[in-house]
């Protein structure tokens, strides 16, 4: 050996010793490790990470030698070679052509899935979709492969629709001319399924044909850039456009609360630049004109002008924790935190359900006396959802995703957030499986899917995790989807839990980027529902608009008792969705009701074309939940008009002209019409029922909805309610507690009393 | 009695569940894992904290124990995969860090602490590329033949032999600018 190597090998023998404490903590740590691993032992074990990097047969003649292998023998290469040669041919007489060139009859055959459902996009990096028909060993084969039309990665339904309606007789001369560029077309053919975009799988056949029919296949290479480049913002912008109204107005004020998390702000944008005039304070207009379409508390509307109201249902809860919250820490909350639908809707009614063979949910109608206001009548609408035998749920896939930063580390975030999960795991099948992804410092999969049988694991897995590190956003959402996609089987229903404080630096960077993929992952059936958890940087508007992006719930827990509430008695409604989708119009008869106005849900309102749009994209009722919408109506003639009819409008009918002239629904309020799919469906089913006064009278749980409707506008500035106030809607409240098994409706009273005396 | 078994014995041992075989098996090797990896690394700090994921990493890594091989190679083998592993994400992260001029700053400060704490050894060791590192580590560092070596690298051993010429004409080059 040389000196060199000598004294390098001597520098390298005189390397320092080990530190004895650094020894020991290690020692520790990998023995603490070894027992949870034989603790964890009880599945199945994921299959270690090759020990080498290199693989085992490398070397560029091993390559060569494994490729010739894979030939076959001199017909097959007879047949592929002829095939190319073809090709070449077919090309070439194609370009002698003058103008755009109109691919024969006969590969217009071989292609049609391909040509009408994928749409060529520029980017080189696109991924390669074969025609689903193309066979390897058919000479059509490099026909269909020829047109290897490039993905758009993102959007693009690649080849899920096999709908060969939408081909058109002009598809793409563009791949074709590449075809003798890639003689390898059959291997193409077989890879390319492989892949992520390519096989995602549609909910079902409208959305495709939908999308289909907006990305035909452009007819020279040329047009191929503009067409694609239009196809794809103008699919964003129409779902942007429906989203639009629905966020607008509380989206827009939460902007102001929390500008660090913008999702919103795509959305409020879009409002702001439409409607200038928007205004931060409360004040409703004091007219009813257009401009004011998107203001923060829903107007008192006039029937003869919009006889029309269309609102998509909302099942969340968040807010009336967050107003809870608030009250018992001694402040009144903010009133853009006060959504009044889901300060009704967080207590459970019980109104009439629906019958075995019916629709999963019933729609209850009463009209009653508004409570504070004489000239009025409240129209209360109530959808009870149906309660499936629980003893044959689908198995339940869930995948807890868990924010572990730093900011997670105070009592009523982690730590909470544990326990909360735990109770729900106590309720959990020994079948149903549980997955759990944590992201910040320790990002990635802590455990992977696990039968609830095995609780220990689980709960031994949640124990470890630890609040703590850099918020380093790994990609924590798309991994989620990762796992419960695999997870998800026939007939099992797959949901991803958000738990978290706000930090929704999940690895998608920018916010709205973030919607728009959660969005898109809501084709793949899996639902997303979010835990809130802590105060201090809750970024509500986020989370809203996640949950329902995801077709999911929002829930803001902030004590051990709400967990239960929401984990454990309400669990099969949280987990198990009945109805998708579900959207309320109501079309008010002018002839009866002059004025009407509907309390809450200022950020679901639909447009009304949306109603009846299946792409649009609406709230989801659970197993046994209830919704309750509540309009507050002004009869026709009431002295409790708001509205001074116009001098040059056209005046409402009467009800004998509309008697005189047969028309139908005479002495009705108005008609009301539901449309929700049931899970797994893309076409909605709609349900229609008249609004009639009846004389029923109105019951504690219509009673009580009322009251807080009452409860919520008094927190929100009280703009209808006269001199109707605190003690008023206690007493409604009070004299419609009912049964309250779980105390909630105390617990309501009680923060009534408190607000009351807060806002004195 | 546990002295006296062999490290393979052992580590089939405490791939089946066996805690004291696993924990003798750690006394053993903690240096051995340490020093490769400080000779793959050239720093104490980085060293340690290779050999702490090491070992947490360990009862897992047990399971793909197949003892098939000597347990020293597997256990070089695994250490440079980690060490490689480590080599990669501090690639990522100085990329990415271009913005972060501080902390780059403090991250050359420190190095450049390093190289005057070790001199001459880390001078000619970062003047070799990876893989020769990784080869002069196990090669000198750890008295491996060069059989052993390949083995531990996935290579063959006819490449060792190739490194190391390499590794010699690299260091007479060294040799040869400091002489001038």
């Amino acid at each position: 050996m040389t000196d060199e190597l000598d004294a390098l090998k001597a520098a390298l023998r005189a390397g320092p010793a080990p530190d004895a404490t650094a020894k020991v903590d290690a020692i520790a740590l990998a023995m603490k490790n070894f027992d949870s691993e034989q603790n964890a032992r009880q599945g199945s074990a994921d299959a270690t990470r090759p020990s080498q990097d290199r693989p085992d047969e490398a070397g560029v003649l091993t390559g060569v030698w494994n490729m010739l292998k894979g030939f076959t023998g001199k017909q097959a290469l007879a047949v592929t070679t002829s095939v190319a040669a073809l090709c070449v041919a077919l090309v070439v007489v194609d370009q002698s052509g003058p103008g755009p060139v109109v691919v024969p009859k006969t590969v217009v055959d071989a292609v049609p899935s391909t040509g009408g459902t994928v749409a060529p996009a520029p980017e080189p990096e696109a991924t390669i979709a074969p025609a689903p028909r193309a066979d390897a060993t058919t000479p059509q084969a490099p026909d269909a492969g020829g047109v290897t039309a490039p993905v758009q990665n993102a959007d693009a339904t690649g080849t899920e629709a096999p709908t060969p309606s939408a081909a058109d007789p002009a598809p793409a001369p563009g791949p074709l001319a590449k075809a003798p560029a890639e003689p390898a077309k059959p291997d193409v053919a077989e890879v390319a399924p492989a892949r992520d975009q390519a096989t995602e799988t549609p909910m079902g056949g409208a959305k495709v044909d939908a999308e289909a029919k907006q990305k035909t296949s452009p007819t020279s290479p040329a047009q191929t850039t503009s067409n694609d480049l239009a196809a794809e913002p103008e699919a964003d912008f129409a779902r942007n456009e429906a989203a639009a109204p629905v966020a607008a107005s509380p989206l827009a004020r939460s902007r102001k609360a929390a500008p660090a998390m913008g999702i919103a702000e795509g959305y409020a944008d879009a409002v702001l630049s439409e409607a200038p005039i928007l205004d931060d304070t409360y004040t409703p207009p004091a007219d009813n004109t257009e401009a004011f379409a998107n203001a923060p508390t829903n107007p008192v509307k006039v029937t003869a002008e919009e006889p029309v109201s269309t609102f998509s249902i909302d099942v969340d809860t968040a807010s009336y924790a967050v107003v809870r919250n608030s009250l018992n820490s001694g402040q009144l909350p903010p009133p853009e935190a006060v959504r009044i639908e889901e300060m009704v809707n967080y207590f459970p009614y019980s109104y009439a359900a629906p019958k075995a063979d019916d629709a999963p949910f019933k729609a209850s109608v009463t009209v009653m006396q508004t409570p504070w206001n004489a000239g009025t009548e409240l129209v209360h609408i109530g959808l009870q959802g149906e309660l499936p035998a629980i003893d044959d749920r689908p198995p339940l896939n869930l995948v807890f995703l868990i924010d572990t930063s730093g900011s997670m580390n105070e009592p009523s975030k982690l730590p909470l957030l544990k326990q909360s999960l735990s109770l729900l795991l106590a309720q959990l099948r020994p079948e149903d499986e549980v997955a759990i992804v944590a992201y910040a410092g320790s990002a990635g999969q802590v455990l992977k899917p696990t039968k609830a049988a095995d609780k220990a694991a689980i709960l031994g897995a949640l124990d470890r995790l630890d609040a703590g590190g850099s918020t380093a956003g790994a990609e924590g959402l798309a991994l989620a989807y990762r796992v419960a996609e695999k997870m998800g089987g026939e007939g099992q229903v797959s949901r991803i839990l958000l738990a978290t404080d706000g930090d929704f630096n999940v690895g998608i960077d920018d916010p709205e980027g973030l919607t728009a993929y959660i969005a898109k992952k809501r084709e793949t059936g899996v639902y997303l529902s979010v835990l809130g958890f802590g105060r201090g940087n809750l970024d509500d508007a986020t989370m809203q608009a996640l949950a329902q992006n995801g077709n999911g719930t929002a829930a803001y827990i902030d004590t051990l008792q709400e967990a239960r509430k929401t984990l454990v008695d309400q669990l099969t409604g949280a987990l198990f969705p009945i109805a998708n989708d579900v959207k309320i119009q109501v079309e008010w008869n002018p002839a009866t009701v002059a004025e009407y106005r509907l309390i809450g849900y200022e950020t679901r309102a639909l447009r009304r074309e949306d109603f009846n749009n299946d792409r649009v994209d609406a709230g989801e009722i659970g197993a046994g939940h209830t919704v309750t919408a509540i309009y507050e109506v002004t009869p026709v003639g009431s002295p409790a008009l708001k509205n001074d009819p116009l001098r040059y409008g056209a005046s409402a009918p009467a009800v004998e002209d509309q008697a005189a002239s047969g028309q139908a629904g005479v002495g009705e309020l108005g008609f009301l019409r539901l449309r929700y799919k049931e899970p797994g469906q893309d076409t909605s089913k709609l349900i229609e029922s008249p609004i009639v006064e009846g004389d029923t009278k109105p019951g504690d749980d219509v009673r009580f909805g009322v009251a807080m409707a009452g409860f919520g506008q008094l927190l929100t500035g009280a703009t209808y309610l006269g001199d109707w106030g605190w003690d008023q809607a206690i007493d409604l409240a009070v004299g419609a507690r009912g049964d309250d098994p779980y105390g909630y409706r105390v617990e309501a009273v009680n923060l009534m009393r408190l607000a009351k005396s807060l806002a004195k | 009695m546990l002295m006296d078994t062999s490290d393979e014995t052992l580590a089939s041992a405490a791939a089946g569940g066996d805690r004291d075989a696993f924990a003798s098996l750690l006394g053993r090797h903690y240096d051995r894992v340490f020093g490769l990896a400080y000779r793959l690394t050239g720093s104490r700090a980085e060293a340690q904290d290779l050999a702490q994921d090491i070992c947490a990493a360990l009862p897992a890594k047990l399971r793909g124990w197949r003892g098939d091989a000597r347990l020293t190679t597997w256990l070089y083998r695994v250490v440079v995969n980690a060490a490689h592993d480590l080599r990669r994400r501090q690639a990522t992260r100085s990329r990415v860090s271009a913005g972060w001029g501080d902390w780059e700053i403090a991250r050359q400060d420190q190095i450049a602490e390093d190289r005057a704490a070790m001199g001459w050894l880390t001078e000619a060791m970062t003047r070799l590329s990876p893989e020769l590192r990784d080869t002069v580590a196990l090669v000198l560092g750890e008295d491996m033949t060069q059989a052993d070596v390949g083995v531990v690298l996935g290579v063959s051993e006819g490449t060792i032999a190739w490194r190391m010429s390499e590794v010699k004409k690299r260091l007479r080059a060294i040799a040869a600018e400091e002489a001038l």
